[in-house]
């Protein structure tokens, strides 16, 4: 899959004549992403956008903050959230993950929010996730994350893990034992 | 006659893996001049063939033909189809281990004798002991090239094993050092020395940790009397009327059921498979499973107390530069009841990368508990442990005719409850790996549940009974005198050190005996 930067979000505006803040401000309904067309989402940074081929684009902004919460890391930024859960945008998936994200919805109502992402802060939206931990779709998810998130090998240098060393000739002569403070 | 062997040909020795136990017994019988036929069912991975990525080199080098789980360990629940982490490869598993290679402890050997009775265990005295094992374990020291033996100097330590050594040093413990490795601490047996670059769980690429994979299974082929098969996945032993052993039948790398005719047959395809080889070979003579008159076959599986502690500190650690696991406290590994558990168990250092952290950290978890334990993977220490537990005649193999290989062959199910011994050791262990840490400094401590086992034990075990165990003190059946089990499988009880130097010298001795036992023609 790809993941584009979109730099001209203000051609994405409505004709209804909102403004790009107004957009913005409706797009928190989407977490941190908003949708600019059918299938079409874009962060609301405009720091990545994704097409999507069969998800509602709704429902793929719900299932990257469904990732996101179940392993939320501050520094990590939501392209590799994307990257992680992209797979369920197929013909394949598509049915049933509008079926898991419509009962991540309803769990958030019995909360007491208009939806999942209608959920301020992540601790109301940990206690839909809570709900739902036991199900296979949220197993499904979870499972899916810890290769799909945690070995893009993008996201090691984020946690200051270096991968392979054997091309450099391993940490003989580069600080295997450079701890300096003990 | 030299390799190759014909599948006719009913001289040879047939040897079932090519790990730290096939792989040495089929070099050392070459070696004698016996003819040897090695049937692995892996492929042959060497150094440059290895994968420093750890998710990629599962991939390469893992067993992962289903196999099924049940009992109250906390493996069925996180891994239900994996409850082993062990290699499909030439080699076996000494391509991933971590070369630990230390020696039982003198009671070890006896623990029926100095445990006494714990209720549940089905405790038993190896018939052999320290003193018989010592020229052998000289031996496997010299043959694997272990560090801290025969004048060999210790491997350096790296971060990780000096956050871990200073903790400990500062709660007291004094059997602290970088291990009995065999990893080269410098140039030995035609093998480079190691150059601290990880990874050693997925095949060194430098050839410093010993493997099977790349000296005693090339020196046996190069003798002329060794023949490995690759990619021959074995069905079943086969006897004559008498009940002799006398050919295994394997599937080829095409699929193609294949017979190889056998003066000897020698199993060595770890705890799981050996077994379950075993009970697979069932005949209208053995109608419980090849040399299962005890009912023994597949009962006492053991696979080490086992746990880790991570450790979070205020700086970096980067403890995945180097050396996977050199670094030893070795103080608890005593027999000290008053602990409020019978055995001792190691604590050895250990690292993983962010990819098998996410999965092992803590299987299943989500949220910021978790994520926040990760966002401080530079900062992080980490140790395993390793201890004895108790063998229970219910824990263990048995057939599962439910689910079948890609061969139709039923698959294994691997039972296994934890004893309150084990548990017991687990909890002191953890409570005793924090505190290392935390004398080092640490701001966090995470008690990190067992990973799929490494350390299979057991199955097929040893005494001079025939009423109680499979094999006699050779490793020899004793329903089936041309059959014998040269794994791990045959180890009466399991001590807490990590066992391959044992499975070696055992597969040496073993060697001698059958070259001898064939020379005088009992075999």
């Amino acid at each position: 899959m790809t993941v584009k930067t979109i730099t001209r979000v203000d051609r994405q505006v409505p004709k209804s004549g909102m403004t790009r803040r107004e957009l913005l401000k409706g797009a928190t309904a989407l977490g941190t992403t908003f949708v600019t067309g059918t299938g079409f989402l874009a962060a609301s940074d405009a720091a990545w956008a994704t097409e999507l081929n069969a998800l509602k684009p709704e429902t793929f902004a719900t299932l990257v903050q469904m990732a996101r919460d179940i392993y939320p890391h501050d520094h990590i930024a939501d392209e590799y959230y994307v990257i992680a859960v992209k797979g369920y945008d197929s013909e394949q998936h598509a049915k049933a993950t509008e079926a898991g994200i419509a009962t991540l919805n309803a769990a958030a109502r019995i909360k007491g929010h208009t939806s999942y992402l209608g959920a301020g802060w992540e601790a109301e939206r940990v206690e839909v996730l809570e709900i739902m931990q036991n199900l296979p779709f949220f197993q499904q998810v979870r499972g899916g994350l810890v290769t799909g998130l945690y070995n893009q090998k993008a996201v090691w240098p984020l946690f200051g893990y270096e991968g392979e060393s054997f091309t450099q000739g391993g940490y003989l002569d580069r600080g295997f034992n450079d701890i300096n403070w003990l | 006659m030299a390799a190759p062997f014909d599948l006719t040909d009913n001289d040879v020795v047939v040897i079932i893996g090519t790990g730290a136990g096939g792989g040495v017994l089929a070099n050392e019988l070459a070696q004698k001049g016996v003819s040897v036929v090695a049937l692995e069912a892996g492929g042959r991975y060497l150094p440059q063939d290895y994968v420093n990525d750890e998710w990629e080199s599962f991939g390469q080098l893992a067993w992962t033909d289903p196999r099924t789980t049940s009992g109250d360990w906390r493996v069925a629940k996180d891994f239900s189809g994996l409850p082993a982490w062990i290699v499909k490869a030439i080699g076996g598993s000494t391509t991933h281990w971590a070369g630990a290679s230390l020696r039982f402890q003198e009671h070890e050997w006896k623990t029926a004798s100095v445990y006494g009775d714990v209720e549940g265990a089905s405790l038993l005295d190896w018939p052999i002991d320290a003193a018989e094992m010592a020229p052998w374990y000289d031996k496997a020291e010299e043959k694997l090239g272990v560090t801290n033996t025969g004048g060999r100097e210790p491997l350096p330590g790296n971060n990780n094993y000096l956050v871990f050594e200073k903790g400990a040093k500062a709660l007291g413990y004094t059997q602290v050092h970088t291990g009995n490795m065999a990893i080269n601490s410098a140039t030995n047996d035609e093998r480079a020395a190691c150059r601290q670059t990880g990874f050693c769980f997925q095949g060194c690429k430098w050839g410093a940790k010993w493997s099977s994979a790349y000296t005693d299974v090339p020196r046996g082929e190069a003798t002329g009397n060794l023949e490995v098969r690759e990619n021959a996945h074995v069905a079943r032993i086969l006897h004559d009327d008498q009940g002799k052993a006398n050919g295994v039948e394997y599937f080829d790398k095409d699929g193609n059921l294949q017979l190889q005719k056998a003066r000897v047959v020698c199993v060595a395809g770890n705890s799981i498979e050996s077994p379950r080889l075993l009970l697979n070979s069932a005949s209208t003579l053995f109608p419980d499973g090849l040399a299962n008159s005890s009912g023994q076959v597949g009962r006492n599986y053991m696979r080490h107390m086992t746990g880790s502690v991570y450790a979070l500190f205020d700086k970096p650690v980067k403890m995945w530069r180097g050396t996977t696991m050199a670094g030893i406290i070795q103080d608890e590994s005593i027999h000290d009841p008053s602990r409020g558990f019978v055995g001792g168990y190691e604590m050895e250092t250990l690292a993983l990368g962010i990819p098998f952290m996410a999965a092992f950290l803590n299987p299943g978890a989500w949220g910021r508990e978790f994520t926040t334990a990760l966002d401080g993977y530079e900062n992080m220490a980490g140790m395993w442990l390793v201890g004895e537990d108790m063998p229970q005649e219910s824990n263990g193999i048995t057939l599962n005719t439910d689910v079948t290989d890609q061969y139709g062959l039923p698959v294994a199910n691997v039972h296994f409850d934890d004893h309150p011994n084990d548990v017991a050791m687990r909890n002191h262990a953890y409570k005793q790996g924090m505190a290392v840490y935390e004398a080092a400094g640490a701001t966090r401590t995470m008690p990190t549940p067992p990973y799929p086992s490494t350390h299979n034990l057991g199955t097929n075990r040893m005494s001079d009974k025939p009423a109680d165990g499979v094999v006699n003190r050779w490793g020899q059946a004793h329903d089936v005198s041309n059959l014998f089990v040269s794994d791990g499988s045959q180890f009466t009880t399991g001590a807490a050190e990590n066992p391959t130097l044992t499975i070696v010298a055992l597969a040496m001795r073993q060697a001698e005996h059958i070259a001898s036992e064939m020379n005088q023609k009992n075999l």
